[in-house]
Order: structure tokens, then C-alpha cells, then sequence
């Protein structure tokens, strides 16, 4: 069945494909912008020459950022944190989920309770911070995994993809003399893997983008990860990071803005790398989560 | 949602006897409440601690007297805090902050996904799609990298566009007039795409029967989406609404802190900065905390007055 457009019809689904190209030209714009100037030669940057293409296609500035020893020791740190962080988020989701996965658990419904209170009212700052450093955990790479350990909003998923595996398979296991701690990890676990990769990319992008808990807690320069590193090299460019480039620069042709630039380029490939698997996962949830509220 | 009834069958040998009552359960499926006990001792110490911990607020905390010995003050920190000779200031970046982005940022996602649900191209609609959630991913400090990038007055793509329209560059990120615009737009450059799926999942949600109707019937797209789609997304709309003015104090810390400079403090300082600033660098811990309090009260009942005018005039509400 095809039914006839009216001209307004016809004039709005033109001005809506523009308007949805343009949008996605604004989204894209600054990235493109970024990377032309960071592979572009310092003279043609700061003679403002660059717009969305390269200009003197050349790899100086990655190569200095590379040679850069406060650059690997940011980026060491955010993978140390990415890996533990996650690895220890994976294993509070499983542990935790799974007991309350089951319907016929007494006091389930209070434990629920006790738990989703804590995503109405938040921890406030302050006493969080306080915590954090009453515990000893300041200047370690501790504060930035174990106040973050488990998020109940991805807990809730993992109960929810929980639930829909069948229950007698674990009865059966039971029966067989299995113990509860095998049954989640030789039985839960391998029927789970969508949900595990799903949260295993939710809790690892999280970490590597966060730099709130780092400028909370982490005073220590050595200390600090990729995205704290990122913001003092941008925002106060006078202090040691940029002096540190600029020691090294004299035999080479860059600007801090080109050093800059591929700094930022380097902190933003590895989400680049995974979006497309992260995408669509990340749908799932945030379509889970909406049905949820 | 966890009150609901689940499907899975549930084992025989833990249904039947009544007779053991609840110690017998527990002891039975210990197993399932030792694996609960790391994640419940996180909750309580990680989250409900620092909740106790505002007590503070009414205290003159002391670190080293702790929260148990430091004195308590009642409401000296928030009359001090209410006499602050910059508190006008910091309200008033915060509020209209806070306005702008119910009045901009909010109907944005709403205005994508509209776009987006009248696009017949089903290709070209997943390539917009996946286009406008990349940025979601990318965290502040990265965001702020690009705009920093894109407004600098010596490579900025801006400021060459300024300058080839002949006029002179602008340093954007260092003048108070402009932030709240910086603000705003980064926020909705980052957010919209992704915010634009709630309001998608509730058009996905209208009966397609409404639509066959309207057809018959003999309503043009026009009308289908005033009488239908715009009714279907109502209420995803009036809950998120109530849920943002229930924030209105808390703009996104994050944000906010890493585009503040001493240039743009005047129209940019909030009250999720200033208590950083206060309390975290200064050490004035119980002010700050209540500083949080204060905020957390004002979105507490502005959330109930605003829940109620919407289930007067609309009928959706959150309670």
C-alpha cells in the first residue's frame, strides 16, 4: 500500500534528513577537527591552516607523546585500574546478584530495598570523601576501585538476566551435591555471558573515563590516572607536564597545541575501539533502565 | 519491578515445609546469604555511612575528634552559610544554569528522537543513531579536550571561522560572558543522542493499532503525531522532567568544574564547585556538608510541589 505524500509531507522529510545530517556533522566536527590538527606540521597548525584535513600529514607529535615517561605512567595506571576495577566490580555484580536472583529467598525484598534506597539518596561528598580517607585510602590506587565497587543499577541487570535461567538446572546441580559457589561459576556463569559482557564493558569504560575519584582522592602526580593527567596538561599548561614535553622538543618541530591535541586523540581511540561492541549492549541497558524508572 | 513475581519455578524442596520457619530457611541456603554479605557490607559502609556521616553538618567536625567527639553546633554552618556574602552569586549561577538546561538541554532528546521516529530510511536512521551516542561515551575531561580544542584562539576551528568573517578572535574559554553557553551546548553535544533512547523506546512503545485508526480515518502525519505520538511520550517526558527539577540543584559536578577557570568564576561558580573548592581544598567540612544538605532539602520539596502541578494538570507523577 503506498499512499501519496502531500508536498508539506515531502517538504518536512527533506528539512528532517538535513536537520539530522547537520546534527551529525556537529557531533563529528570537533573529532575530525582534533585529529586533522594532531597529524598537521606545528607551522601550519599555529598559523591556524588546519580545519577537518591533515595539513603536512606527519605522526611527530604521537611519536612525542609516546616518547612521553608521565604520558605511559598515566596510561599504566588507568589499565591497572580498568582491569582490577572491573575484575573486582565483575565479581561483587555476580555474588551479590545471584543470591537475590532468587524469588523464593526470605528477605529478599527487604535486602532490595536496603539497596535501591541507596540510588535515591546518594552519598554526599564531603562524608564520602571523609571515608575514603578515615580508611587510609588516600594517594591509592585503592580509592579509585573499592568506593566504586559495585553499582546497584548493573546489579539489578544482572538479577534480571539472572532470573530468566531455568531454576531446575540449579536444583539439579543440588541434588548432585554441588556446592552454591560452584553452581554460580560452573552453571550461572556460562549460560551469562551476554549479561557478563554487557557489564564487563559498562564497569570498564566507567573506569577508564573517570577522573572525579582521582582529583578527589589522588594528590600524588604519580598517581594519577590518564584522564587527570589529561586535564592538567589542557587546563594548566604552565606546571611540569607540558615542561616535561617541552625539554624534549627542542630537536623537534611541535607546539604544545599539536601535543595536546594527540594526547587527547590517544585518551579517546580505546572508546573509539570498542564502541561498536559497547554500543549496542549499552542500548540494551539504558532501554532496560528506562523501563525500569 | 523486584516486587514482581518471578516466573522461574520454584524448587520443591524449598517450598514446602512451613514448619522450620525462617532459621531453618536460612540455614539451609546459607550459602546464598554468605555470598550476600560482601556486597551488603560495601552498600552499608560505602553508601550508608557517608549518608550518617551528614550528621556533620550540625557538628564542628574535628578530624581528629572524629564523628563521635566533635562538637555539636545545631544550625551555626547554615546560617553561616545562608549570610555568605556570595551566596547570591553561587545560587544564582546555579539557577540559571539549571534553567537553561530544562529550557535547552532537556527538550533536545525529545526533539532528536521525534526527528529520528519520523525517519523512513531505516539505514540512514542507524547510522544517525550511531553517530549521535559516540559522544555519550567519551568521558568530561575528553569533551572538554575537544572544546578546548575547537575554541582556542590560536588553532580553534572557530576563530579561524571568526577571522575569515573578518572579525577578531576570542578567547571563549577565558570570558565569564560566554561559559554558560559552553556549559550548556557541550552538555547537550554529549547527552542528547543518548538521552533521545528513553524518549524512543516510549515512542516504540505507542500500539501501532493507534496509528492504523488514525489512517483510516484519514489523519495526515501531522496530525498523527499531535494526537498520538506527542500523547505516548507524555509521560516518559513529565517523569523525567519531575526527576531533572528534583536536581536542580546538582548540575553535574564534573562538568562544570573541569570548564571553571579564576576568569569565569562570576558566572560560572556553583554550589557543587564552591563546596569542592570550600571543602575539599579548604577543609571546612562540616560547611560544605551543609551546603549539601541544603541542596538535597530544596530538591526534596521541589520535587514533591512540582510532582503535584504535574498530576493536577497532566495526571503523570512519579508517586
Amino acid at each position: 500500500m503506498k499512499i501519496k505524500q502531500s508536498l508539506g509531507e515531502r517538504i518536512f522529510d527533506l528539512f528532517n534528513i538535513l536537520l539530522l545530517l547537520l546534527t551529525c556533522a556537529a557531533v563529528l566536527l570537533p573529532l575530525i577537527h582534533v585529529i586533522a590538527g594532531s597529524l598537521s606540521t606545528t607551522n601550519a597548525l599555529i598559523h591556524s591552516e588546519v580545519m577537518f584535513w591533515p595539513v603536512g600529514f606527519n605522526f611527530d607529535n604521537y611519536v612525542l607523546v609516546f616518547q612521553n615517561e608521565t604520558f605511559w605512567r598515566a596510561f599504566g595506571i588507568t589499565v591497572f585500574v580498568v582491569v582490577v576495577g572491573t575484575v573486582i566490580n565483575m565479581a561483587f555484580t555476580i555474588f551479590t546478584g545471584y543470591p537475590l536472583s532468587k524469588s523464593y529467598l526470605k528477605g529478599r525484598q527487604g535486602i532490595m530495598l536496603f539497596i535501591i534506597f541507596t540510588m535515591i539518596f546518594q552519598a554526599p561528598m564531603i562524608p564520602a570523601y571523609l571515608l575514603v580517607k578515615e580508611l587510609g585510602m588516600m594517594n591509592s590506587l585503592w580509592a579509585l576501585i573499592i568506593p566504586g565497587a559495585l553499582s546497584a543499577f548493573n546489579m539489578i541487570l544482572c538479577i534480571t538476566f539472572f532470573r530468566g535461567l531455568p531454576e531446575e538446572l540449579f536444583e539439579a546441580a543440588r541434588v548432585d551435591g554441588m556446592s552454591e559457589y560452584n553452581i554460580v561459576t560452573k552453571i550461572a556463569l556460562p549460560l551469562s555471558l551476554p549479561i557478563i559482557v554487557t557489564l564487563t564493558l559498562f564497569y570498564s569504560v566507567a573506569h577508564w573515563n573517570n577522573y572525579y575519584s582521582a582529583l578527589l582522592y589522588i594528590n600524588d602526580a604519580d598517581l594519577r590516572p590518564l584522564q587527570l593527567y589529561l586535564y592538567n596538561l589542557l587546563a594548566q599548561y604552565d606546571t611540569s607536564d607540558s615542561q616535561s614535553y617541552m625539554t624534549s622538543t627542542v630537536t623537534w618541530d611541535v607546539s604544545p597545541q599539536g601535543l595536546q591535541m594527540a594526547t587527547i586523540i590517544v585518551a579517546t581511540v580505546p572508546i573509539l575501539l570498542v564502541y561498536p561492541f559497547v554500543q549496542k549492549h549499552f542500548i540494551k541497558g539504558a532501554m532496560l533502565g528506562s523501563l525500569k524508572e | 519491578m523486584i516486587t514482581q513475581n518471578s516466573t522461574t519455578a520454584v524448587p520443591k524442596a524449598l517450598q514446602e515445609p512451613k514448619s522450620g520457619g525462617l532459621m531453618k530457611f536460612i540455614l539451609r541456603n546459607k550459602a546464598l546469604y554468605i555470598m550476600l554479605i560482601p556486597g551488603l557490607l560495601y552498600f552499608l559502609v560505602f553508601k550508608y555511612f557517608p549518608l550518617a556521616g551528614s550528621v556533620i553538618a550540625f557538628q564542628d567536625f574535628n578530624i581528629f575528634k572524629g564523628f563521635w567527639g566533635s562538637d555539636w553546633v545545631g544550625l551555626k554552618w547554615f546560617e553561616q552559610f545562608l549570610s555568605y556574602p556570595n551566596l547570591l552569586r553561587l545560587l544564582k549561577n546555579t539557577l540559571i544554569i539549571s534553567l537553561y538546561q530544562i529550557v535547552f538541554t532537556f527538550p533536545a532528546p525529545i526533539l532528536l528522537a521525534i526527528l529520528l521516529n519520523e525517519l523512513r530510511m531505516q539505514r540512514f536512521k542507524r547510522v544517525v543513531q550511531t553517530i549521535v551516542y559516540l559522544p555519550h561515551f567519551l568521558s568530561w575531561t575528553i569533551v572538554f579536550g575537544f572544546v578546548y580544542m575547537l575554541l582556542s584562539v590560536q588553532t580553534g576551528f572557530v576563530n579561524q571561522a571568526i577571522e575569515a568573517l573578518g572579525g577578531d578572535p576570542v578567547n571563549f574559554l577565558q570570558k565569564a560572558e560566554y561559559f554558560r553557553t559552553i556549559i550548556i551546548s557541550s552538555g547537550i553535544w554529549k547527552e542528547m543522542g543518548w538521552s533521545a533512547i528513553i524518549f524512543l523506546a516510549a515512542i516504540a512503545g505507542i500500539s501501532p493499532a493507534l496509528y492504523e485508526a488514525a489512517k483510516i480515518d484519514g489523519a495526515s502525519r501531522f496530525k498523527q503525531f499531535i494526537h498520538i505520538t506527542l500523547p505516548g511520550m507524555l509521560p516518559a517526558i513529565m517523569i523525567l522532567l519531575l526527576l531533572k527539577i528534583g536536581h536542580i540543584l546538582d548540575l553535574g559536578f564534573e562538568q562544570i568544574y573541569l570548564f571553571l577557570n579564576p576568569l569565569t568564576l562570576s558566572s560560572g561558580d556553583v554550589l557543587d564547585t564552591y563546596a569542592y573548592r570550600v571543602g575539599i581544598l579548604g577543609g571546612k567540612y562540616s560547611l560544605t556538608t551543609a551546603i549539601g544538605l541544603f541542596k538535597s532539602i530544596i530538591g526534596l520539596l521541589l520535587l514533591v510541589v512540582a510532582n503535584r502541578a504535574s498530576k493536577a494538570t497532566t495526571g503523570e507523577g512519579l508517586y
